[in-house]
């Protein structure tokens, strides 16, 4: 019996100007799953998520969503098919309100119907948002900001919800809480794809998991098997 | 006593002069902080605005501040037309095509205004245009202080606007982070044509209100134009508040300057507060 796929990105190349910053990447995530993009800086984990966003059109290759080809595609049409983003650096709009920043994210039409139930549940998982809704964004702290930007991603009611560096610069036990969350999202039917420099981390949360290196897909599999990799564990585990 | 009673006259004067060019400068400054575009072509667009004006009430004999009910929409679906087919595709190559653009439908309004109307200046002469008001000892021109009125509506009327509606908060997204309102499906093209229309609605209602405070020729864009900019810079770039400050800034150094240096300073002495401004606080008086 075939698998569905909810994603398929097969061979693509992408560029930033001149620079070459992806070569020949595939990837496939099926829905309900969690998966971690992992490798260092530069690798070209972003660019990959922005490419499926829709901000980078690739050069060579398709992504498809439940088998619709969507590299041609702008970023706000993709948005509306289900497929929402998590920035690095959270990019919250700083001179509006919390409350504000979530409504932004359910500037779609389909999402707009549903707007006051998606902002019940994203009050129920981050409550103190409700508290916080009438603050300027930019007058949060920086865990708070990180809510800001993952409940503004639920509010566009998406299928795939790609994250992009979610951990980076916050406290350990706020980290835990997010993924927390995250996994809380995940039973609620979302799909997840995130990128993630901690390795320990990204393999004890996901299922399955890509490494890069230099815009390359090196290494992928179930997280089980890639922690007995014998490069995984020299190159981040230093054993 | 003489000496104060003497000052009154030009700071009235100089401040409700502010109002006309914040109401010039606002849609130049709209676009500037949300589309980060510098529109050269704003001041011409604001002329256009008064010649439409003067065709209302020397044509079809309608008011000129109440045949806006129909050059606001007209103004506001060429700006977005603009924004839409020209602006939005030299955007994409560069800031620097989108100025280049700007100044060619600057130099394309200004030929156009000659060809139909001849260089001879025209004004928007009304019933009430020529009158004046008595403010204790000084008496003033009446459209001064509607100029002055017309401000701060306008004004309100954005503000609220960009805080209120949906569109305007998108505006606001694109404006503060352009790949973020990307990622939450803001159409920023879409977003941006709406906000050069409404810079345009908006330098309709400048236009007329200039018409009937000035008269105008087919090249009066440009040193509107250039006031503008001074504004823009003095009161901090793309703050509504800022725009309305800087233009009474602007205001009251013409006419303080006229006051004390001769009117042929005038000029003189605003655009060397706006670089003194500029020097010492770079980001203007309400710059972020």
């Amino acid at each position: 019996m075939p698998e569905e796929t909810l994603l398929k990105v097969s061979h693509i190349d992408a560029f930033h100007g001149s620079f070459q910053a992806l070569w020949d990447v595939s990837l496939s995530v099926k829905p309900g799953e969690i998966i971690a993009i992992i490798g260092a800086n530069g690798s070209g984990k972003s660019t990959l998520l922005d490419a499926i966003s829709g901000l980078v059109h690739p050069a060579k290759g398709h992504i498809e969503f439940e088998g619709k080809d969507i590299s041609p595609l702008e970023p706000f049409q993709i948005v509306d098919l289900g497929i929402s983003q998590v920035p690095e650096g959270r990019r919250v709009f700083p001179d509006l309100s919390v409350l504000e920043n979530l409504i932004i994210g359910s500037y779609n039409r389909k999402a707009r119907s549903e707007r006051a139930q998606n902002l019940h549940r994203v009050y129920q998982l981050f409550p103190v948002l409700r508290i916080r809704k009438a603050q300027l964004a930019k007058t949060l702290s920086g865990g708070e900001q990180q809510m800001v930007a993952i409940g503004r991603g639920l509010m566009s009611n998406p299928k795939l919800m790609l994250l992009d560096e979610m951990s980076l610069g916050l406290a350990p036990i706020l980290v835990n809480e997010l993924y927390r969350v995250l996994r809380e999202i995940r039973e609620r039917g979302i799909t997840i794809l995130f990128v993630e420099q901690n390795v320990r981390r990204s393999l004890t949360e996901a299922e399955r998991a890509y490494i890069m290196e230099t815009g390359r897909v090196v290494l992928s599999g179930k997280v089980a098997e890639l922690r007995e990799e014998e490069k995984v564990k020299k190159a981040y585990f230093g054993a | 006593m003489t000496f104060l009673a003497d000052l009154s006259m030009p700071i009235v004067m100089g401040i409700l002069l502010g109002g006309l060019y914040a109401v010039i400068a606002l849609g130049l400054s709209l676009i500037f902080g949300v589309v980060k575009e510098i529109n050269i072509a704003h001041g011409d667009l604001v002329i256009l605005g008064s010649y439409f004006g003067y065709v209302a009430m020397t044509i079809i004999g309608i008011d000129p501040i109440l045949s806006l009910l129909i050059g606001m929409p007209l103004l506001f679906g060429i700006g977005f037309a603009i924004q839409k087919y020209l602006l939005n595709r030299a955007f994409k190559i560069s800031m620097d095509a989108t100025l280049i653009i700007a100044f060619g439908i600057s130099i394309i309004l200004q030929n156009t205004y000659q060809l139909i109307w001849t260089p001879f200046p025209r004004g928007l002469t009304t019933s009430y245009s020529l009158k004046s008001f008595s403010a204790g000892p000084i008496r003033l021109p009446l459209v001064y202080l509607l100029n002055f009125i017309v401000a701060i509506v306008v004004m309100l009327f954005l503000r609220e606007f960009l805080r209120r509606t949906y569109l305007g908060k998108a505006i606001r997204a694109a404006a503060q982070d352009r790949k973020a309102a990307h990622l939450m499906g803001i159409n920023t093209d879409r977003v941006y044509a709406f906000t050069f229309a409404i810079a345009t609605a908006l330098a309709a209602i400048a236009g007329v209100f200039l018409g009937l405070t000035f008269p105008f020729t087919p090249i009066s864009g440009m040193p509107f134009l250039i006031i503008a900019l001074g504004v823009v810079v003095l009161g901090g770039l793309g703050s509504i508040a800022g725009t309305f400050v800087g233009g009474i800034a602007f205001g009251l150094a013409q006419t303080l300057g006229g006051h004390f240096f001769g009117v042929a300073a005038q000029m003189l002495v605003a655009y060397t507060m706006v670089l003194v401004v500029l020097a010492v606080i770079p980001r203007g008086i309400f710059g972020r």
